[in-house]
């Protein structure tokens, strides 16, 4: 666990760094495109005059000043496979983004989807010392949760505390300061596969970058597709993704619970590639273009060219109807979509106040998906933005930017998690000798 | 028929656009600030530099740059806008006119760029009978010198001869003779040449003394005698000399004091001043006595013999 809280902090350490010097870049590593922007940041946002939130929801205290899209390369069910691909795709991307911003950014925060996510949930009470709760107090509970074994070769990447409850009272965002007898916390801890972090993190040092913090992508899309209300009631985001579809569930404004269904636009793409006989880059133009998920009459008599490569005449003059296309996007779709039902199920889902759920990613702008959805899913269904932010262009404003825009918006302001606090004395052990005969060393 | 077919576009497989590691890192480079502003400040200010110093480093190119400068300056000084061809002396005699005239020996025309005015103000108002000077360029051509000459109020006697001074002690001239200025008063003794105010003002009370006055001494460098004719002398104390002055002055036109065999009026301490008679005064003094004396006990033994 220290090895945890070391490098979570050094990480941390490099984002304070990077918010002194105002400048850091924001790396959405997806299976389709990934996405950079560059945030500047003016110090302190200033709630407007009459202390409302104000339009930007108070996300004023940065900047995009620039963003850049490259197709992805290496990146499969949201995983680095290929690292040298990566590590371009990587490069293509900031050097169009540093070129746009006019500045060098030496600081990236980055997210993916894949690496098989999985939640845990964890507790802890622990007796007050005093009757009062301080931070050492809070920092002991957490320090208390008994960490399951998630199993060799995984790693923490989010670890939040999600509610305290001081005695009989729960749902208490912050317990500091408050009297009581007994303190209990409910964590929410998020474990990947510890060599898809690897990956990224040496293909972002080849790029002679410093990496400032790690995220998940569905918690990111959360953050900026869903609005305030959805957090705080209840709900679920889906960011539909090309490789990957990942899920998360917010409650109280934190992340309880996230997963990952390892499919996504690429799959619907490489159905219609097989379904049609076409190429790849066929396929997406075609699905771009004319997909959908629900056959109307109209769509038999509509005929899509299809197009070929192979120069013989009769095979690339192919057309086929809209409705055959949609008969094979379809079935897809709705695989996609029960594979996230059984997700939200097995979470528990349907026991939560609210019954929520928002669709976002490059995925959910297919036609038609939200009638679907609301089929499979439940009658809560809409289709997610991301927050507008300060300065980001027209061209990174849909769906497909959701992760991208919720990493600024972690970068900003991100949450208390486990490595924010201090560890407590106890915990030190041997070292707190060494502690104390270095302080003497250097005072006296 | 032969069938005409298009020639396939061979579509270009699109080629990578990611940079190569090296153009990456040359553009964070760039993009560098420190980087940016050599690029944007110091390489052309190192250009414009080297260009400037390989040509400055012949000789002959700086001699020739320095002699069209020279050739500049001198044919905008020697404009005869800039030319002065006389100088104008106003308010001083003939003899500082030509002292003046003696101290700067200007041989015109000039330009004014080579005229030094501030210098040539103070040398002159340092010359010993000006009092104030002005000097300028004035338009047509004209060195303009407008001089206030130094007024001799007294003669000053000292070891060293005669001097003229003006009213505030200020050396002016020497003179040869005293009777070149008659009409100017005369003060004697060290320290006179400081107190030239208070001389004047004794002149100022000694008035109706008339001629009889011959100068008025500086004592130890403390007090004044008022020297008259006949020797006579009258000795005023440090303090208020006018008002002891103007007392003996009183009692003179009263009793005719000064008119008679009066060696010396001493008025050193007011509350008794004192007389000291000449040596024959005293003599016929003493016989007076005598004689009245005698004709006293004469007078006596008459009486006593009755």
């Amino acid at each position: 666990m220290t090895d945890l809280y070391q490098s979570q902090r050094a990480m941390r350490q490099m984002r304070q760094q990077a918010l002194q010097r105002g400048v850091i870049a924001i790396l959405d590593v997806g299976s389709s495109k990934i996405a950079c922007l560059v945030l500047r940041f003016d110090g302190t946002s200033k709630l407007s005059d009459d202390n409302s939130i104000g339009a930007l929801a108070g996300q004023s205290g940065f900047r995009v000043v620039g963003a850049a899209t490259t197709r992805s390369r290496g990146v499969q069910f949201g995983e680095i496979t290929a690292m040298q691909e990566t590590e371009r795709a990587i490069r293509t991307a900031l050097q169009a983004a540093q070129k746009m911003a006019e500045l060098r950014v030496d600081h990236v925060i980055a997210c993916f989807s894949g690496a098989n996510p999985r939640s845990y949930g964890l507790d802890a009470e622990v007796e007050l010392e005093g009757n009062v709760v301080t931070e050492n107090e809070v920092a002991r509970v957490l320090a208390a949760c008994d960490v399951p074994e998630y199993g060799a070769g995984r790693e923490v990447l989010h670890a939040q505390p999600v509610n305290f409850a001081l005695d009989n009272r729960t749902g208490l965002n912050d317990p500091r300061g408050q009297l009581g007898q007994s303190l209990t916390v409910d964590m929410h801890m998020l474990t990947v596969d510890g060599d898809a972090i690897q990956n990224l993190v040496h293909c972002i040092k080849r790029c002679d970058l410093e990496l400032a913090g790690i995220a998940n992508s569905a918690y990111v899309a959360g953050i900026s597709a869903l609005v305030e209300d959805e957090q705080e009631l209840g709900a679920a985001c889906v960011d539909m993704g090309g490789g990957s579809t990942s899920v998360s569930i917010f409650l109280k404004k934190h992340m309880i619970y996230a997963d990952c269904v390892r499919m996504g636009g690429d799959h619907v793409t490489q159905d219609i590639s097989m379904g049609l006989g076409v190429p790849m880059a066929n396929a997406e133009r075609i699905k771009t273009f004319y997909g959908g998920v629900h056959a109307t009459g109209m769509d038999d008599r509509e005929m899509i060219e299809i197009g070929g490569d192979t120069g013989d005449y009769e095979h690339d003059r192919r057309r086929v109807s809209r409705a055959e296309l949609i008969g094979i996007m379809r079935p897809r779709v709705e695989e996609i979509l029960e594979e996230v039902r059984a997700r939200l199920d097995a979470a528990g889902f349907s026991h939560l106040p609210s019954q929520q759920i928002v669709l976002t990613g490059g995925g959910s702008q297919t036609p038609g998906l939200d009638g679907l959805a609301t089929r499979i899913l439940g009658q809560q269904v809409r289709l997610g933005r991301p927050l507008r932010v300060h300065g980001l262009p027209q061209s990174a404003t849909g769906p497909g930017f959701a992760s991208a825009v919720g990493l600024a918006l972690f970068a900003a302001h991100p949450q208390d998690e486990w490595w924010d606090f201090e560890i407590p004395v106890d915990r030190y052990a041997g070292r707190s000798i060494k502690r104390a005969v270095k302080w003497f060393r250097d005072n006296w | 028929m032969r069938q005409i077919m298009r020639p396939k576009q061979v579509r270009r497989q699109r080629s990578d656009p990611a940079p190569s590691r090296l153009s990456y890192r040359i553009q964070r480079w760039m993009l560098t600030p420190g980087i940016r502003m050599a690029l944007r400040v110091g390489i052309p200010f190192v250009l414009v530099f080297a260009v400037v110093s390989a040509y400055l480093a012949d000789a002959d190119r700086r001699a020739a740059i320095q002699t069209t400068i020279a050739d500049i300056r001198t044919s905008i000084e020697e404009r005869p806008e800039f030319m002065v061809s006389l100088m104008a002396i106003d308010g001083a005699g003939p003899a500082l006119a030509d002292d003046i005239r003696a101290v700067f020996p200007i041989d015109f025309p000039i330009s004014s760029f080579d005229l030094d005015i501030e210098t040539m103000r103070d040398t002159i108002a340092g010359l010993d009978p000006v009092k104030s000077a002005i000097v300028r360029i004035r338009p047509g051509g004209v060195l303009q010198v407008d001089v206030v000459e130094r007024q001799p109020v007294v003669i000053w006697r000292s070891r060293k001869g005669l001097a003229l001074l003006d009213e505030t002690g200020t050396f002016i001239n020497t003179l040869t003779s005293r009777t070149e200025r008659p009409d100017l008063p005369l003060i004697l003794g060290k320290g006179a040449n400081q107190n030239v105010a208070e001389a004047l003002a004794l002149f100022q009370a000694a008035k109706p003394l008339g001629d009889r006055m011959r100068g008025i001494v500086r004592i130890g460098e403390r007090r004044w005698d008022v020297a008259l004719d006949r020797d006579q002398a009258i000795m005023l104390p440090a303090q208020q000399p006018v008002s002891a002055l103007q007392r003996v002055i009183a009692l003179s036109e009263a009793q005719d004091m000064l008119s008679r065999d009066v060696a010396v009026v001493d008025m050193r301490i007011g509350a008794r001043p004192t007389l000291r008679m000449t040596p024959e005064a005293v003599k016929d003094w003493w016989q007076i006595r005598e004689i009245n004396g005698r004709e006293r006990e004469r007078r006596i033994a008459e009486t006593s013999g009755h």
